[in-house]
């Protein structure tokens, strides 16, 4: 028990949310989709429930009128893993996935109308996970839709607003992009943790075309993250040194960098599924409450009877 | 026509210079300003002083407690000597919170002397509620003598359903003993009552959990923290009954009757807390992520304690919640586990099974397990709801912060009373509510007016004023209730306050304009102004050049 209660107040965390985002459109884009699926598909393995996902997709993949294999999204070229699945739920599609709606999820600034599967509804115990891919062709930005970007000093403008607003307990940022690094540069909040795919001035490459479909199906990062997050399960004990080392130099051709200054804890002590999955912290219920048997009840029939004639 | 050219020539060139001058007066004058107006962001005028004075938080608790002393408790020369009233003051300089206590002393009148002539703690609290209603905030303590036999053995404190109190009188009332001492002795008493009838330093330092950093020294406190909801306007509670094998059991649960009797009333009475929206469902063919294991120790399937947190996972995704509101869910779900795995037991870590067969997760619900026993499929089960309510109410105190700590050595509890749930754990809810809602709209009508300081070119629109105010307003009246003392208006006020800083920060159209890095901001005015200034410029240049050149052929003139 004692060791139980230890664990409960050590990540101070008692819910976890995850977006996930695809920033880029067209079919040679492939990639992107299919490394958002693949995180999206081992963080619902661990357990995040959909409800607390928002998973958004600039360009739809597994209905493309070019995708030989229809409602499938392969990660590997033998199509072993079909990504997509037959339960994914994407919140924003398309058109939707624009620069002022991810920022209006994170800072929460959505209009009324919007329903509850598109917002983010964290606390300030919410561990949360974001994970941006798409294409940026310079040092500070990323491109969303091929037509706007969004920069880095506004991402750190976001998550400020998010701290501000105590909306969330620790934040682990993930993207696969090229420099991925400048994107969180200026990050200035605390409990932030940053990984990205490569360094400024460097490119991030994609792994392996396939020859039947046609294009390049994931990105080499996102790729041996998806390797090492196969072997996670719900009561695994990696931490996050394992994470940052993940696709070293000799696999991912970029140097994939990490960020853990403005963060509170030990990368050591933080667990994968702190953050990847969601273990629920539960008590016994040790108290009860006596109730008496239903006499009141029976007299409220009575009298209601007595008042309807 | 020699003599009219250099004439005409200076003329037009003077004309020329008028106009470039003209020119030049005209951008400067009013071409700027223009500008200047036409780019720059409405922002609408925000109470930044006073939204400064607030978030120093200075806040004041006033409490007020009445003490009756009952006879055979004060000697009669006491009786005469005692100040009616009597105010205490406590201060925590470092988080600048005051409590003050406000104690009215009386003796008791003769309807209170019989009803404290019952014969026990439970009976005396039922006649003396009908006697009188506290005001909420407020409390009332009885001094019994020592001697008398309403309290068990050991007890000194009885804790009633309203917000009454019964004290055993320390020490015997001699002859001698000065009132002071007296006084000072039932403070202390009065004290310890307080804190577990109306707030303790420790309570409201973690409703302020926000804006103090505290060292956690009590795990208990953490955990309540943890466990309970944030306050929210409105929550969403939803009762589900998993049914896995529906061929061997067929369940009926009576659920919109029990609502009615058990949970209804409970969530009437904290109807000034927060809204509740209630709603039940079955769900088939539903299992648990988790395979129990057989325990032939006890001829039962278990599912042990480290294994409980796997098993909500895959039943959330089939749970549902209302699309339209925003507002935090409860679960409860019911289990009846199938024909295979029946009877299942719950056990905690030292592999003892559990009574209630029940286990909760802090701020999402619980989950109970109910182990139906039926020799010839399908079964046909009336589940007990009074068993089921009475672990599901638990829980539901649990979750929305009605605080468990077990009370100090020599008190007792009395029972919650038929809304299960006590006046005064009523009136403790809402001092940690009001202080929590104060501080977090404090802390959010700051952390706008901070961040529409830092980042210039967000627009403040007048409605967004509008709500910043409305919420200053609201603010500044429930800290001022909170000094009176009237703690009902004070969270009324503290909710309204919350709903107008919250409707304020989250207000969309404060999204801030797309950041432009200085290159940018340069390379889209060049190409505007620098072709019209420059002309201008130049000829500027050129007449000041020349009004040189005059002044210099006067002077060589005149020498």
């Amino acid at each position: 028990m004692q060791a139980k209660a230890g664990q409960f107040f050590s990540s101070g965390h008692t819910n976890n949310w995850a977006v996930l985002v695809c920033t880029s459109r067209f079919w040679f884009n492939y990639r992107h989709v299919a490394n958002t699926l693949s995180v999206y598909r081992s963080v619902k393995r661990l357990g995040i429930p959909d409800s607390h996902i928002v998973l958004m997709l600039a360009d739809d993949m597994a209905c493309n009128h070019r995708n030989p294999k229809p409602a499938t999204v392969f990660s590997h070229k033998n199509m072993e893993l079909n990504v997509y699945g037959d339960d994914v739920e994407v919140d924003y599609r398309g058109y939707e996935v624009t620069v002022e709606n991810f920022l209006r999820v994170l800072t929460g600034r959505l209009p009324p109308s919007t329903p509850r599967s598109k917002r983010l509804l964290s606390d300030d115990h919410s561990n949360i996970l974001i994970y941006l891919t798409g294409t940026s062709r310079w040092n500070g930005f990323l491109k969303f839709q091929d037509s706007e970007e969004i920069s880095n000093v506004e991402l750190a403008d976001a998550f400020e607003q998010m701290w501000t607003k105590r909306r969330y307990n620790e934040l682990l940022f993930i993207i696969d992009t090229c420099q991925g690094a400048s994107m969180y540069e200026r990050f200035y909040s605390p409990n932030l943790m940053a990984l990205a795919s490569s360094q400024v001035g460097e490119d991030s490459l994609s792994h392996q075309p396939d020859l039947a479909i046609g294009v390049h199906l994931m990105d080499r990062y996102t790729f041996y993250l998806l390797e090492f997050l196969e072997d996670i399960h719900p009561a695994s004990t990696a931490n996050m040194n394992d994470l940052f080392k993940v696709c070293p130099k000799s696999q991912c051709v970029s140097t994939p960098g990490h960020r853990t200054d403005l963060f509170l804890r030990d990368p050591g002590n933080v667990l994968i599924t702190d953050f990847f999955g969601s273990v629920r912290k539960v008590e016994i219920t040790m108290e009860t409450i006596n109730l008496t048997a239903p006499m009141v009840f029976s007299i409220e029939i009575i009298i209601k009877n007595y008042c309807n004639q | 026509m020699a003599v009219d050219d250099p004439q005409a020539v200076d003329h037009c060139r003077h004309r020329g210079r008028l106009a470039a001058l003209a020119i030049a007066v005209v951008v400067i004058a009013v071409g700027v300003p223009l500008w200047w107006k036409t780019t720059e962001t409405y922002r609408a005028w925000l109470p930044v002083t006073q939204i400064n004075q607030l978030a120093q938080l200075q806040l004041q608790l006033s409490v007020e407690v009445e003490v009756v002393f009952s006879r055979g408790t004060l000697t009669a020369e006491h009786q005469k000597k005692i100040d009616p009233t009597h105010t205490r003051l406590e201060e925590h300089p470092t988080t600048v919170l005051r409590y003050r206590y406000e104690t009215r002393y009386r003796t008791a009148t003769i309807m209170e002397e019989d009803a404290l002539n019952q014969p026990t703690a439970a009976e005396t609290d039922q006649s003396l509620h009908l006697l009188s209603e506290s005001p909420c905030g407020s409390v009332v303590i009885y001094v019994v003598p020592e001697s008398s036999t309403l309290l068990p053995e050991g007890v000194s404190v009885y804790v009633g359903q309203r917000r009454t109190a019964l004290l055993r009188a320390g020490r015997p009332m001699r002859v001698g003993i000065g009132l002071k001492e007296v006084l000072a002795h039932l403070e202390t008493q009065v004290q310890q009552v307080l804190k577990v009838m109306s707030f303790s330093h420790s309570d409201i330092t973690a409703a302020l959990s926000d804006r103090v950093r505290l060292d956690y020294s009590s795990r208990e406190g953490l955990a309540d923290s943890m466990r309970a909801f944030k306050s929210s306007p409105g929550y969403e509670i939803t009762f589900s009954l998993l049914n896995p094998d529906p061929k061997s059991h067929h369940l009926h649960w009576d659920i919109e009757a029990a609502v009615q009797s058990y949970i209804q009333p409970l969530l009437s009475k904290l109807a000034p807390v927060a809204d509740f929206s209630l709603d039940s469902q079955i769900l088939y063919y539903a299992v648990l992520g988790v395979n129990p294991r057989f325990d032939p120790s006890l001829n039962a399937y278990t599912l042990n304690a480290d294994s409980l947190s796997h098993v909500i996972n895959p039943v959330e995704a089939r749970l549902g919640s209302s699309a339209a509101s925003s507002n935090p869910v409860l679960n409860f779900l019911l289990y009846v586990p199938d024909a295979r795995h029946s009877p299942l037991y719950i056990t905690d870590h030292r592999k003892y099974t559990v009574v209630s067969n029940a286990f909760s997760s802090p701020r999402w619900g619980g989950i109970m397990v109910y182990n139906v026993n039926g020799t010839e499929l399908p079964v046909h089960i009336n589940i007990d709801m009074t068993r089921v309510m009475g672990v599901f109410l638990a829980q539901l105190r649990l979750m929305l912060g009605v605080q468990s700590s077990t009370p100090p050595p020599g008190f007792l509890v009395g029972p919650c009373g038929p809304a299960g749930l006590a006046d005064w754990e009523l009136d403790r809810l809402l001092w940690s509510r009001s202080v929590e809602n104060v501080a977090t709209a404090t802390t959010t009508i700051t952390s706008l007016a901070q961040l529409l300081d830092q980042i210039g070119n967000i627009v403040i629109n007048d409605n967004i004023a509008e709500q910043v105010s409305a919420a200053v307003a609201s603010l500044q009246l429930a800290v001022g209730q909170l000094e009176a003392g009237n703690l009902g208006l004070a969270l009324q006020y503290s909710k309204e306050a919350i709903l107008h800083s919250e409707r304020a920060f989250f207000d969309p159209s404060l999204l801030h304009l797309l950041y432009f890095p200085d290159d940018q901001k340069f390379a889209i005015y060049i190409p505007l102004f620098l072709p019209m200034c420059v002309p201008i410029l130049l000829s500027l240049l050129k007449m000041a050049a020349e009004a040189r050149q005059r002044r210099r052929e006067r002077q060589d003139k005149k020498e």
